[in-house]
């Protein structure tokens, strides 16, 4: 078991609400996972040439200062470092390919959690409501956002198993379920030069739909494709720049429910994670059908 | 006892399903929930001829268990909505989630818009009505019992059925094994018109097609192809 939901946010004045609507909604689902959390939280992009980068440290605290001096040193710019805790958000006009291999040779402690103009990422071992509030979720601003609480059956519980998985640039994948296959996606996947980072069965879906957007699929015919290749009990919710997707095998073994109003369209793994929200007495509200694509876009 | 109105959002629910099962012989007015929100188990193992209102959504497995109780949810309702009902009656006004009815042994379920898969997986013996379509695998291996899908019924409709009878009036994407359309008789028309009377659907009973087993799963057939 575990609990998946998404915001996403219609109206631009609501943009600043994102974390208040949302925090409830993940602790809400604490039942259904309450071994880790995280969330994916999408806003404006950033000019071309500039990327953030969502870094984790390990431990509960960390001299993030050391990392904004050295990066001066190497690449002579003072970087914007948006410091919570054991996470910071790098903001630079500094290409993956450049800032990449640098941080891993010199930082080899530092986990990348992702990178993109529009992504912010954040996850952790806890509770829902302990890790809402060690990287202030309250606080959150944006357009839309994918979260999840974990409670794991196939890989370890660490901060690194837990969700959202990231590929690439501002895409990201949560998954309750589990699917049968991760291993034969990896053994497809590992040989084009794509670096798996866990065993976890999710990190396999996400880089294979990133693969093929990659190739040059839409999202859609991604997950077409994803419908084929991966074998096993899902509901996956995905997170582009500007888009939300949410689909379940062809089984539906795993819940999901959707509402929707002029304001928003939200989706948990059950109602009691969006019992809450503004105005969800009148919203539309139903579930997805199995091996369907349910595609927003911001 | 007279009506009685709780709110969820202030009473913790596991107070208010053990007042439900409290006394059950001096209950007779209408028990009212407020902001049920999704809850669980609302209002499981009734065993009374008591009604209960659930003015919202309802979570996984409300009703279940129910015996002579009469609960109606006015909205939709989550997995397992009214399984392993022994009798009474469930109404939902919204859509069920998954495995609505499952395993019902009797009572009614009326579910007035659609249900998702597997609804009355295994029933029992109850009658299962539902206002909208359902989805794949509903009436697996369904033992007694009746359910009637007045919309669209999904893939592999009544797999591997046993005595139960399937009614539906739309479009049956497929057919699971060993089901087969086979025409109305007259006792299936009378059966039908009070079930969709009881359940408050006006269609006509000529509008249906019946479902039930071909009963070839019931016996080893030793002359098919063995090899495997």
């Amino acid at each position: 078991m575990c609990g998946i939901v998404g915001l996403l946010i219609k109206q631009p004045h609501l943009r600043a609400s994102l974390g208040e609507l949302l925090v409830p909604m993940l602790v809400g689902m604490g039942d259904r996972g309450p071994d880790s959390a995280g969330l994916a939280i999408f806003s404006d992009a950033l000019p071309e040439t500039e990327r953030k980068y969502s870094l984790y440290s390990g431990g509960t605290t960390y001299g993030w200062g050391d990392l904004a001096k050295n990066l001066q040193i190497q690449f002579g710019f003072v970087p914007d470092l948006e410091v919570q805790g054991n996470h910071a958000v790098l903001t630079a006009a500094l290409a993956p390919d450049q800032f990449k291999p640098w941080l891993q040779q010199h930082y080899p402690q530092l986990h990348l959690l992702s990178v993109g103009r529009s992504i912010d990422l954040y996850k952790d071992t806890g509770r829902p409501e302990e890790v809402a509030d060690r990287y202030q979720f309250l606080n959150l601003q944006g357009s839309h956002t994918v979260g999840h609480t974990r409670m794991a059956t196939e890989s370890a519980v660490t901060p690194a198993h837990a969700h959202p998985f990231t590929a690439g640039e501002d895409f990201c994948l949560v998954h309750n379920g589990s699917l049968s296959n991760p291993n034969q996606i990896r053994r497809q996947l590992e040989p084009r030069g794509i670096h798996f980072e866990t065993d976890n069965d999710t990190e396999a879906a996400c880089r294979f739909l990133e693969w093929r957007m990659r190739e040059g699929d839409t999202l859609e015919t991604a997950i077409q494709q994803g419908f084929e290749a991966l074998d096993g009990f899902y509901t996956f919710l995905i997170g582009t720049a500007d888009k939300l997707a949410l689909v379940r095998d062809a089984f539906a073994c795993k819940p999901a429910i959707v509402a929707e109003t002029a304001d928003y369209v939200a989706i948990a793994s059950e109602f009691r994670s969006l019992a809450h929200l503004p105005d969800v007495k009148q919203a539309r509200i139903y579930e997805p059908a199995p091996e369907e694509i349910y595609l927003w876009t911001v | 006892m007279d009506s009685v109105t709780f709110d969820l959002a202030q009473i913790p629910l596991r107070q208010v399903n053990t007042f439900l099962h409290q006394h059950p012989e001096q209950k007779t007015g209408k028990v009212t929930l407020l902001n049920p929100d999704g809850a669980h188990s609302i209002a499981v193992g009734l065993n009374a001829a008591i009604e209960v209102e659930i003015l919202g959504h309802a979570g996984y497995y409300a009703a279940g268990m129910n015996q002579q109780g009469t609960v109606t949810i006015h909205g939709n309702a989550g997995p397992g909505v009214a399984e392993n009902m022994m009798s009474g009656r469930v109404h939902v006004k919204g859509f069920a989630s998954v495995s609505a009815g499952a395993s019902a042994h009797g009572g009614l379920l009326t579910i007035d818009g659609d249900a998702g898969l597997r609804c009355g997986i295994s029933l029992k013996g109850g009658d299962i009505v539902v206002g909208g379509a359902v989805g794949s695998f509903s009436g697996f291996m369904a033992q007694a019992g009746r359910m009637v899908i007045c919309g669209d019924a999904g893939d592999a409709l009544g797999d591997s059925l046993y005595e139960a009878v399937i009614y539906v009036r739309g479009q049956i994407k497929s057919l699971g094994a060993d089901a087969q359309i086979e025409p109305m008789r007259e006792a299936d028309y009378q059966g039908l018109r009070e079930l969709l009377d009881r359940a408050g659907f006006s269609y006509s009973p000529a509008e249906f097609k019946r479902i039930a087993s071909a009963r070839q799963l019931y016996h080893w057939n030793a002359d098919a192809d063995q090899e495997y």
